[in-house]
């Protein structure tokens, strides 16, 4: 690879310490690394460098800049922000799930017309205009990824996670499905099926995870609190209070 | 386009980066930034170049460097420099040139919720198309190369699938070289299955399946 530094680093580390905006390298890749790469809360990876980093200072004189000029209200901004941090988000999903799992005719409702089955718990809008909800069973593991872009359900699942906008997950769900599952710690039997779906066009995906066993009697609420972000994409299964997965 | 953005079953992108704490922002300004992009406008001319090629035609160094809000941001920029909304002297200089005209926000703390929660159906209900393919039906994804936005991955071209479902109709979505809207085309859009052995050769699980949205225009009798 044309450009490489001289030991491999991850891209993210690499931008932190690359100027922001500024043309440069791209990172070197590490192929054929089985190993996601986990980053600690506190790592400094994306803009937590202090003094403010230049993309910041950017972001913060172009809001100055349109709150002077009337185009924007900074009232909206924080209304938009409190949206995505507390009412949109993966707990919606989960709620979908859950109830999935406690009512068979919800489920048989979801299955076959997820769009109006999620409006039924009150969720829906931009980027769920068209939902469609695949379901994993004993033979089969649903995988979804959108590799042209980013796209991703917002009303049930909130704003995607940075692994899934990112060029190794978008780039290898599709070729090599399994391994990116082994990345996540999920190793599948070879004749259990895998169904990748690459949201190119306007449908959204939502996989309903299979119940983990163990979890019998228990409350919509409790079972809700089982179900994660990274199930709902595929990249994982639900554990059971156990920790047992299904 | 085959640009950098098009990057199913690229292999050396590296390994995937997972957080700990995946909250939707990592820190305030990428917040700031994504409110500012749902708060802002619309402004300027109601003829725009597509969105999402506006990101494509990022030079590929770039687009893989940048962060996706940042990205986001670079673009917001430039359509209203474009628009002739923003100055980049206002850009360096922080504050807004005091002759420029004082506008009223169109998104407002009293409608932002509203906003956030419409929904932008791409579905023609307008029009009754017959479709050319059934469920269950054989069909090729064309070998074609388009230079504007499309929808129609690389790794699927030239390749076999089956018909899974009929979506309806929906408006086309590919553009001219340029970047702007193909005169209407509405059409049915159908989820296409390929076998991973189809795509990818006799390496792959003979189980596996890859799926995808498909315009009737991206598909041929097979």
């Amino acid at each position: 690879m044309a450009n490489a530094p001289d030991k491999p680093v991850g891209r993210r580390r690499f931008l932190s310490k690359a100027a922001a905006g500024t043309a440069g390298l791209v990172a070197t890749p590490r192929i054929g690394s089985s190993e996601p790469k986990k980053l600690l809360a506190g790592e400094q990876d994306q803009g937590h460098q202090n003094p403010p980093s230049d993309v910041a200072l950017r972001v913060k004189a172009l809001e100055s800049i349109l709150v002077e000029k009337g185009m924007v209200d900074p009232a909206t901004i924080d209304a938009v922000i409190e949206t995505y941090e507390s009412k949109i988000g993966p707990r919606n999903g989960a709620r979908v799930v859950a109830r999935a799992w406690l009512d068979p005719a919800y489920r048989k409702r979801l299955l076959a017309d997820g769009t109006a089955a999620i409006a039924e718990l009150g969720y829906g809008g931009s980027q769920g205009e068209h939902m469609v909800v695949v379901e994993n069973t004993p033979a089969i593991h649903n995988l979804v990824v959108c590799t042209l872009c980013s796209c991703y359900p917002w009303p049930v699942l909130g704003l995607p996670p940075t692994w899934y906008k990112s060029a190794p997950y978008r780039s290898r769900a599709v070729i090599d499905p399994r391994g990116v599952l082994r990345e996540f710690g999920v190793t599948l039997a070879d004749d259990v099926q895998v169904r990748v779906w690459d949201s190119t066009a306007e449908i959204r995906y939502l996989v309903l995870p299979e119940r983990p066993p163990g979890t019998e009697g228990m409350t919509e609420d409790a079972l809700a609190a089982l179900v994660t972000r990274n199930a709902m994409v595929g990249v994982a299964k639900v554990a059971g209070r156990g920790g047992a997965a299904a | 386009m085959n640009g950098i953005h098009d990057m199913g079953g690229m292999q050396d992108m590296g390994p995937i980066e997972v957080r700990e704490d995946e909250r939707p922002f990592h820190a305030e300004w990428e917040a700031r930034a994504w409110g500012l992009i749902r708060a802002t406008g619309p402004f300027g001319p109601t003829r725009r170049r597509n969105f999402r090629y506006e990101h494509e035609i990022l030079p590929p160094a770039q687009y893989l460097q940048m962060r996706y809000y940042e990205r986001f941001i670079k673009l917001l920029v430039d359509r209203l420099i474009a628009a002739k909304l923003l100055t980049q002297a206002e850009l360096d200089s922080g504050r807004a040139d005091p002759a420029s005209p004082r506008l009223t926000p169109r998104v407002t703390p009293a409608n932002i919720a509203e906003q956030l929660r419409q929904r932008r159906s791409l579905r023609r209900e307008d029009v009754k198309i017959r479709p050319q393919f059934k469920v269950g039906q054989l069909v090729r994804a064309r070998n074609i190369n388009p230079v504007g936005h499309t929808r129609l991955p690389r790794y699927m071209r030239g390749h076999r699938g089956t018909i899974v479902a009929d979506h309806g109709i929906f408006g086309f979505q590919d553009t001219d070289a340029e970047g702007y809207a193909l005169p209407d085309r509405p059409q049915h859009v159908y989820t296409v299955g390929f076998t991973a052995r189809e795509l990818w050769g006799e390496a792959a699980n003979a189980r596996d399946t890859v799926h995808a949205e498909l315009w009737e225009d991206y598909l041929e009798r097979t």
